[in-house]
């Protein structure tokens, strides 16, 4: 069986995040109590999470989570990194034996920062230069999968349930302001680690849930800047689109969601003509990032989450407030089994993006 | 005279049960075929006349008429086919090249028969187009470079190069005001406005009556520069500059003199009865440098205020070249297929010059996307476009919008008998002969184009919920929608698309 | 009140109208039957000249001559439509005389006259030329 990147898998599946405003660190018991909740929606076939502000002492360092298949990846592998970074840290990251989680890769985790000389020569950003080294490695090096390089945050995900996959990685652990879940349902996979989600991106990460219908169409236009879409999945070109949105062009999320999940023309054309010729112009312009089918997605960034749904809502996703604490889920039962006292639920509309943030002053 | 060595392709049957001798064949027939013989009280037809335009079939009240393929025939023989035969015999005679009108009509591949449309099932839901909106608004022109804000931070709008707005991604390709008559512009320049698209005038000029269309016109500018001036590039909403047609790459044209009379000679702003020699080339235009000369005189002349769009035959190094022209300034190309129509072209060209749109449009949007320029320009194919699941596998392989322009004509009523160069179309579209002229009523063509084209966009609409898709720009370049059925490995390859069953 | 017009723009003489005319008023409903090998007399017709053509028909005038001359009632107006009664018509032809468009005529049996009703005395319902003329240079609306 071919193995995501060679083929194009669709799958259906369960999401869920929780969110601080105040920045208070949870660990991850509650987001694998939610995403258990929501079994049914998983098929065993992959798991995971990401969670932000989980490496306070090493804030500032890029943490680089790595798959291999064999020692030689890992050798080959660890060559390049060292060669492009001052590592600080190089761990296996810390898991449990289960029996339900099998076929492992190794596990590997690297801080670090790129060589400053190294980075000046290159004249690219520092996060330009991370992306790109990412890319290099996942497409280069057989064997070796880079699948979390953003900043105090991390992805940890496996073939299985997400609650197996969430006690395999002990994140209990782990502090976080901000946890997102994802449980899978493909309908076929070689059970690839890599294949999981969350897919994540220096420190945009994402879970999804749909098949969207755009996807060559998004693919073969984000591929023209740089980007190289590997894995065949919806998650992975969302991910590059918020990328190229949010960080290259600068365009607010809200102003990304206004691209990815676009008004339709006869909501713009009812709209006062400052609207409209705003609208008009973001879907003129980028009108091959439109991304149609069903999906609901979390963004997690560096401070914030954005939720999104496809502008028709074909998939469920409703969101609910209680306090600072901000939580979403594909159902709500995944919400209220963590907090029974939710003080308001509403289901977003379609193509509205919900957008939360870290208060004012408080430090991701 | 000598001896005649052609026979009569065709035939007319009548069913002599069912004439009533009312004579209407007779009175609709610019080739004289039908006539009356008092004597005998009967119809009788000369077939060596017949072009099979089937204007009399369609007209006569009581279905006495058809027309049928001769079974008269040469020896059988594979390889000098009648055809050939009957062309070897008409050179002979005449001493002269074979001319031919309408698309290349030899039987190679189809791809588009070849290419199949995907749909959702289970996994993500089909989309119900009379339930949800489902959108077909294109747009044609360049993206602007970078993204600008202004002092407060807001999106700068106006920094947008000048664009084509389409309601659906059809529009109708160039056919001059010379080589189609004048009630087939009025046809085609009042549906265009009507569906929210555009009509283009080749490269006869503009008619004067047909400025205040001007917003849904496409003006052309060939080698021949007929009809060129400052108010009609200035009335178009686009300018075309067209090197090439599928027809007949490489070749210019020529409309004979008797065909430049009246308005038509006014209009292109050449004597009356001069024959309108288009030169092969545009003459100052030898080499790609020149092409960016003559679209930036045209932006300067129109204060850049109208997308240009350059127009080629889709001939072996199509990609390198359409890659040049997105170098050169243009905002859109145009790609027309070798069996794109023409009034008039040699038919030895037109039957073997050129390469399949299907074929050529893939490999010049991927050329495009692998040059990361793709978004620069936009792409529109033509050459053979015949119904709404062309549109779709085009738009699908990666192109913004379609011309149509034989797919018009038959909705005028046209019969692709192919012999538009005789200047005697019975359905008043190839000709200039006020009696044939009037026989379109653009009333009723315009009406005919416009039914043809909401078709299309219904079913658009309908394929495209099927896939889950409800915005044309999330079909542009959508390949993973397409599958190829008995296609080798190549054909895969240069269409990036897979096998079905894959 | 919706008339027959003709636009003499579009009217390409091809006689169809004619020929659907007869059939219409021919109460046969086939075609073929109805006109092969016959004279036909329409009620609308072509005239022609100098590449003009213009099918001519009642003009069911507001204030028409041929009622207004009519010696025995047989002509007479309703709702608007000029009728014959052809049991009380005399075949005197006063009507051919005054009209002056022509659009009376005699019938085939030369007794008495016809002329277009606008397809209400048969079983076309629209007006059969304006139904089958191929360039809509025959129409059927209020003006």
């Amino acid at each position: 069986m071919q193995k995501e990147g060679a083929i194009r898998i669709p799958s259906g599946c369960a999401i869920s995040g929780i969110f601080s405003r105040s920045g208070k660190r949870m660990n991850g018991e509650p987001i694998i109590q939610s995403i258990s909740t929501m079994h049914d929606r998983s098929n065993g076939l992959g798991g995971g999470f990401a969670a932000y502000g989980i490496y306070p002492r090493s804030r500032d360092l890029y943490a680089f989570h790595v798959f291999y298949d064999s020692v030689r990846a890992k050798e080959e592998c660890e060559k390049v990194i060292m060669a492009n970074f001052d590592v600080t840290i190089a761990e296996k990251i810390p898991t449990r034996e289960m029996p339900e989680i099998t076929d492992e890769p190794l596990i590997w985790r690297y801080f670090g920062l790129p060589f400053e000389k190294l980075l000046k020569d290159t004249r690219l950003d520092e996060k330009e230069f991370v992306a790109r080294f990412v890319t290099k490695v996942n497409t280069e090096i057989k064997g070796a999968y880079v699948f979390s390089s953003g900043k105090n945050m991390g992805v940890f995900k496996a073939v299985g349930f997400p609650e197996d996959v969430g006690r395999y990685y002990r994140l209990e652990d782990y502090e976080g302001y901000c946890w997102t879940a994802h449980g899978r349902y493909p309908t076929n996979t070689p059970g690839w680690w890599g294949g999981a989600h969350p897919f994540s991106m220096l420190d945009y990460s994402i879970v999804h849930n749909g098949e969207i219908s755009s996807y060559d169409a998004n693919r073969r236009f984000i591929e023209m800047f740089g980007y190289k879409c590997t894995l065949l999945t919806d998650t992975e070109v969302i991910t590059y689109i918020v990328d190229f949105l949010n960080r290259k062009q600068h365009l607010s999320l809200k102003e990304a969601a206004q691209v990815i999940a676009a008004p339709f023309w006869s909501e713009i054309d009812r709209l006062p003509p400052e609207q409209q010729k705003k609208l008009t112009y973001l879907r003129n312009v980028f009108s091959s990032l439109l991304i149609t089918g069903p999906f609901s997605v979390l963004l997690g960034f560096t401070g914030g989450l954005m939720a999104l749904n496809d502008r028709l809502k074909l998939r469920s996703m409703v969101i609910g407030e209680k306090g600072d604490m901000f939580y979403v889920a594909s159902e709500e039962c995944a919400i209220q089994t963590i907090e029974p006292n939710i003080e308001h639920f509403r289901a977003p509309q379609g193509g509205e993006p919900v957008i939360v943030t870290l208060n004012e002053g408080v430090d991701a | 005279m000598g001896i005649d060595y052609l026979s009569p392709d065709y035939e007319v049957v009548r069913n002599p049960q069912r004439c009533i001798a009312c004579r209407v064949c007779e009175r609709q027939c610019a080739n004289e075929v039908h006539s009356y013989d008092s004597e005998w009280k009967v119809m009788k037809s000369d077939d060596s006349k017949c072009v099979n335009c089937h204007r009399c079939v369609a007209l006569c009240p009581t279905h006495a008429l058809k027309i049928v393929k001769t079974d008269d025939t040469f020896k059988i023989n594979a390889n000098w086919t009648n055809e050939a035969i009957g062309e070897v015999f008409r050179q002979a005679g005449t001493g002269g090249m074979l001319l031919s009108s309408m698309g290349n009509p030899q039987p190679y591949p189809i791809y588009w028969d070849k290419i199949l449309i995907n749909a959702s099932q289970v996994t993500n839901p089909s989309i119900d187009p009379l339930r949800e909106p489902m959108e077909t608004r294109t747009f044609l022109g360049k993206r602007p470079e970078k993204l600008e804000r202004d002092a407060d931070g807001s999106l700068v709008t106006d920094n947008l190069p000048p664009n084509l707005e389409l309601s659906v991604p059809v529009l109708f390709s160039a056919m001059s005001y010379g080589s189609i008559s004048y009630n087939a512009h009025e046809s085609l320049a009042r549906a265009a406005r009507e569906l929210g698209t555009y009509y283009n005038t080749g490269e006869g000029g503009l008619h004067e009556d047909f400025y205040q269309y001007g917003p849904h016109t496409i003006v052309q500018v060939a080698s021949g520069r007929f009809g060129v001036h400052k108010d009609y590039l200035e009335a178009g909403a686009a300018i075309e500059i067209k090197i090439g047609q599928g027809a007949k790459p490489g070749i210019g044209g020529h409309l004979p003199g008797e065909k430049i009379v009246g308005d038509v000679s006014r209009t292109r702003m050449i004597p009356e009865g001069s024959d309108a020699i288009s030169p092969a080339p545009h003459h100052d235009i030898y080499s790609i440098e020149d092409l960016r000369q003559l679209v930036y005189s045209l932006k300067e002349a129109t204060n850049y205020k109208k997308p240009i769009i350059v127009k080629i035959a889709a001939v072996h190094n199509v990609a390198a070249i359409a890659s040049g022209i997105a170098r050169s300034g243009a905002d859109i190309i145009a790609i027309d297929g070798y069996r794109g129509g023409t009034g008039a072209a040699p038919t030895r060209i037109r039957d073997n010059v050129g390469i399949p749109i299907e074929l050529a449009l893939a490999a010049v949007d991927e050329r495009l996307r692998q040059e990361r320029i793709r978004n620069n320009v936009s792409i529109v194919v033509g050459g053979s476009i015949r119904n709404s699941a062309d549109i779709v596998k085009a738009i699908a392989l990666g192109a913004d919008a379609v011309y149509i322009g034989t797919a018009a004509l038959l909705a005028l009523g046209c019969h692709l008998c192919r012999t538009c160069q005789s200047g005697k179309c019975n359905w008043g579209i190839a000709t200039q002969r006020p009696d044939l002229v009037k026989r379109l009523n653009p009333d009723i063509g315009s009406k005919r184009l416009v039914n043809l084209v909401s078709a299309w966009q219904h079913e658009i609409m309908e394929m495209m919920g099927g896939m889950g898709i409800n915005s044309i720009e999330a079909l542009r370049g959508n390949r993973l929608m397409l599958r190829g059925v008995g296609l080798n490995e190549k054909e895969l390859e240069i269409l990036g698309i897979k096998h079905a069953g894959e | 009140m919706k008339r027959v017009y003709v636009n003499e723009k579009w009217c390409l003489g091809c006689h169809l109208c004619e020929y659907n005319c007869a059939f219409a008023n021919s109460g046969c409903d086939d075609m073929v039957k109805a006109l092969k090998d016959v004279q036909i007399y329409p009620r609308i017709q072509i005239e022609q000249g100098n590449g003009i053509n213009f099918a001519v028909n009642c003009r069911h005038c507001e204030e028409p001559l041929c009622v207004k001359s009519c010696i025995t009632g047989a002509l007479s107006v309703q709702d608007g439509v000029i009728h014959v009664d052809q049991d009380k018509c005399v075949g005197c032809y006063t009507c051919i005389l005054v009209c002056p468009y022509g659009a009376v005529m005699p019938g085939p049996t030369g007794g008495v006259v016809q002329k277009c009703e606008l397809c209400t005395n048969n079983s076309s319902g629209e007006p059969a030329c304006v139904k089958g003329c191929p360039n809509r240079a025959i129409v059927f609306e209020e003006r």
